[in-house]
């Protein structure tokens, strides 16, 4: 036996004794990461809601003089000197800080054609990106994937007289319409839409891109700070990041997260004297007790020990306790919270083990003086009947 | 041997002090049964604590086998006594969480001793005070008696030099102070350094020397 044992034996054998105080903490720590969880939850959920939303940062050639009328830049006409990105700055692009924070990545060209004597904006495209990252498109037809696929917006489909299924003379080149996009109400109702390959060919633009849509996941950073950082390594390109309305939720988010933080603070606090009046009732209770382990010989230490260990121990527990009750009530509340009807629980494990340790450090803060206290009971004076 | 010289204690009361002890000369030899006997207030316990290296003097000294003991720090003085002393308290003053093994266990866990020997050591003295086979009792489903020799067990685990008992039969009937007192005798009979405090004459009898205190100075010192 060691006196630590001791604290065990307290513990196992009496555990109503340290119950309260272990519910207590417990329901302290549970308040803190459901709140932390919940915020985080919610932001994840808002990410994911932006990523819905379309690209939020735009790479065009930083002395691109011409007036485009896409993405938020207009386009008049193809001047012969217009400058173009290099296919690189794709893989640059990945190289950033948070590029854990990249969603898409869509490239595109664009060029002024005429189909069926009608003149038209193409944009080549990868299609694959390109529907991701316009998840609010509706197709009518299915979705494009072959070389030869073509997409085109609905007002072009109707000035063409174009269907789903047709065939379309481009240039020199052939395009199967694979579907029509339903009404969206921007100017993509007025495009054609190819793959960027073939647009490139029928523009003489091949290996060249006109400008680069990025979908970025905020949570990580802000957008502006990605938007830097991209900058960074594309010092050829203009990086604009696009301002979303979704921005004024995650201020809220933000809040909401400072909120839990500052909870937190207040709950550790109430926690640390919560903890240091029960440790100090307890040692106040088992003065006799301590009495008997200085009279027998322990020292200051071996005393301080015992009531470090009993509250460490029940920093513990609770920690853990906590923590799962807080994930349990979290995911209880979110759905009640979230907006986009489809949330996820965010649970960070890594977390886990920090929270559940500072519950155990603010027990052990607490009781540091009690058990500093006890350790140094003069024995004699604890033993009143000596 | 322990030896005291001009031993004084005072205590705070009110504005001024109360001398619990007046210049006490004691000298307790290697293997004597001292009993300290006296009424109350007399110093008796007071004088016992003070012996047994808990409760600092307000002066003159105390010396056990050359070491003086009040010239130790805290940590020291527990070292001194979880080495030499041993304690066995009126009031049994048993651990409730701890079975009777884990109780007379106690005073070796500080040491660095392997578990099993701790073990064994225990046991051994479970079985000297006659509880061998209630190793695992917790205090609250023993007797007063069992409790008593739980306490004694604890008290001579390690075995101590010195074995101080404050009134060990106080809270006990005839019979069973009896029996307790045998065992003091039994282990004075070993070899045993035995200060015992009482207000009962009838335990005087078991002890080979009495000290009479009054007002905090010996009245009477003799051999029985």
């Amino acid at each position: 036996m060691k006196p630590y044992h001791i604290a065990l034996k307290n513990l196992s054998r009496r555990p109503a004794r340290m119950f309260f105080l272990t519910v207590a903490l417990a329901v302290g720590l549970a308040a803190v990461v459901a709140l932390v969880t919940l915020s985080n939850s919610m932001t994840a959920d808002i990410e994911q809601t932006m990523d819905q939303f379309g690209a939020n940062i735009l790479i065009t050639p930083k002395s691109n003089d011409l007036a485009l009328s896409y993405g938020g830049i207009s386009l008049g006409r193809v001047s012969f000197d217009q400058r173009e990105l290099d296919p690189s700055v794709l893989q640059r692009i990945k190289t950033i800080k948070n590029r854990e924070n990249i969603a898409v990545v869509a490239p595109k060209v664009l060029g002024a054609v005429t189909v069926r004597g009608k003149d038209l904006l193409l944009v080549g495209v990868d299609f694959a990106a390109e529907l991701r990252l316009k998840r609010w498109w509706r197709l009518t037809g299915t979705e494009p994937v072959a070389v030869d696929d073509a997409l085109l917006g609905s007002a072009a489909a109707k000035v063409l007289g174009v269907k789903a299924g047709d065939r379309l003379e481009v240039g020199d080149r052939s395009f199967k319409v694979s579907a029509v996009l339903q009404d969206t109400g921007s100017q993509d109702d007025s495009l054609l839409f190819v793959p960027l390959a073939a647009a490139q060919a029928i523009t003489g633009k091949q290996g060249r891109i006109t400008l680069i849509e990025v979908a970025a996941l905020c949570g990580g950073c802000p957008i502006t700070d990605m938007a830097g950082q991209i900058s960074a390594v594309l010092p050829d390109a203009k990086v604009s990041a696009i301002k979303q309305v979704v921005e004024g939720r995650l201020q809220t988010i933000g809040q909401l997260k400072r909120f839990s933080l500052g909870m937190g603070g207040v709950i550790a606090l109430i926690s640390l004297v919560l903890v240091f009046i029960t440790m100090m009732g307890n040692v106040n209770e088992r003065k006799v007790e301590i009495g008997i382990f200085r009279a027998i010989g322990y020292r200051t230490g071996h005393v301080m020990g015992i009531i470090l260990v009993e509250a460490g121990l029940v920093g513990l527990l609770s920690g853990f306790s906590g923590y799962l009750l807080g994930l349990a009530a979290a995911a209880g509340a979110l759905p009640l919270m979230s907006q986009s009807g489809n949330p996820h629980l965010l649970v960070q494990w890594q977390v886990a083990l920090p929270a559940i340790l500072s519950v155990a450090l603010v027990s052990l803060l607490a009781a540091f003086y009690p058990a500093r206290r006890a350790g140094r009971m003069d024995p004699a004076d604890a033993l009143r009947s000596l | 041997m322990i030896q005291t010289t001009s031993l004084a204690k005072n205590y705070p009361s009110g504005d001024g002090e109360v001398a619990a002890l007046r210049g006490v000369d004691l000298t307790v030899e290697t293997g004597e049964f001292v009993c300290i006997m006296g009424q109350s207030g007399s110093g008796k316990s007071t004088l016992l604590t003070i012996l047994g290296g808990m409760c600092h003097p307000s002066s003159g000294t105390v010396t056990v086998d050359d070491t003086a003991l009040y010239g130790l720090n805290d940590d020291g003085l527990a070292d001194f006594r979880a080495r030499h002393f041993g304690f066995v308290f009126q009031s049994f003053h048993l651990v409730p969480y701890l079975t009777a093994l884990e109780n007379v266990m106690l005073p070796l866990a500080p040491l660095k001793l392997p578990a099993a020997k701790k073990r064994s050591m225990a046991a051994e003295a479970l079985a000297q005070v006659g509880l061998a086979g209630k190793e695992g009792r917790l205090p609250s489903r023993m007797s007063g008696g069992e409790q008593e020799r739980v306490a004694i067990a604890r008290a001579v685990v390690n075995r101590p030099a010195i074995l101080f008992a404050d009134e060990p039969t106080g809270n006990l009937d005839s019979a069973t102070s009896d029996q307790v007192m045998g065992l003091f005798e039994e282990l004075h009979q070993a070899g045993q350094t035995i200060v015992m405090v009482t207000h009962n004459p009838d335990n005087g009898r078991y002890a080979q020397r009495m000290v009479r205190l009054k007002d905090g100075l010996v009245l009477q010192d003799t051999a029985i």
